[in-house]
């Protein structure tokens, strides 16, 4: 598999994509990460392995913990098409063309008036 | 020509540029005028912005509220630098309702044949905030888009 398609893999499961989601606001546990989830340690742990496996995490050591945290480079990747904030920017000038149209008509019949 | 491009810079920053048919000066009104930004900085589909406040001069205050009608949420900042027309710089943030990290955003308005060349370059204080703003939603934006992936497999078959 690529790169690109191992994220994908890790990517089509929910437990994973909101692992993800809880990353992407910090480094945590395994334990700090299992904490909201109905599911046990070692399954969690699971879903870590292939997310790492797949390149959008990476683990630090810090003396006896190990932190999972997300790996830039792979959010980058991902965000590029499929995250809500790009397609909310694009939404927003959207919007902003139709008021810009909008204004230079205005400006248009003010000049012919 | 309107195409939006998005890309990271360094350890924490992000720049936005996109091109609109409309001239500096009214790309830039559009951006400071409250009336104006209530009618395009709506937010998502079905949200609003009640509450408008945008100050555009050195020390001027900016208070955004959106409502869907039950539930909402704000952002606040200030503006630290305008050249009408041309340029503004500001910080902000959001409040979910705990205030997300500083974002320092430049914005320049430059003359384009006939339209304008926005570019939007953000500071984050961090990767760590960068990683989280570009996240939002990501969960939910990823299920949308496995959703039209899935029709778009259907519609092959």
């Amino acid at each position: 598999m690529s790169p690109l398609d191992s994220a994908f893999a890790a990517l089509s499961d929910p437990t994973r994509r909101a692992l993800l989601a809880r990353l992407a606001q910090g480094e945590a546990t395994v334990q700090d990460l299992a904490r909201p989830f109905a599911i046990s340690q070692p399954a969690i742990s699971h879903h870590l392995k292939v997310l790492e496996e797949a390149g959008l995490i990476e683990t630090r050591v810090a003396g006896t913990a190990r932190p999972r945290r997300l790996r830039p480079e792979a959010v980058e990747a991902i965000w590029g098409w499929m995250s809500e904030f790009r397609r909310e920017m694009e939404a927003r000038y959207a919007r902003l063309d139709a008021v810009l149209d909008e204004m230079m008509q205005e400006e248009r019949r003010d000049d012919t008036a | 020509m309107t195409r939006l491009e998005l890309k990271t810079e360094g350890e924490a920053g992000v720049i936005v540029t996109r091109r609109f048919a409309a001239p500096p000066a009214q790309v830039y009104r559009a951006h400071v005028e409250p009336a104006l930004l209530q009618r395009w900085c709506t937010g998502p589909d079905g949200w609003t912005m009640p509450v408008c406040i945008s100050e555009p001069h050195p020390g001027g205050r900016i208070r955004f509220e959106w409502s869907d009608g039950t539930a909402g949420f704000f952002l606040t900042g200030e503006y630290l630098e305008i050249d009408p027309g041309r340029r503004i710089v500001h910080v902000e943030r959001m409040h979910l309702p705990d205030p997300t990290p500083d974002n320092r955003v430049t914005t320049t308005f430059t003359p384009d044949g006939t339209g304008t060349l926005l570019r939007l370059v953000m500071q984050l204080p961090n990767a760590e905030a960068r990683a989280a703003m570009l996240a939002t939603g990501m969960d939910e934006g990823m299920e949308a888009s496995y959703a039209r992936l899935e029709a778009q497999l259907e519609d092959a078959a």
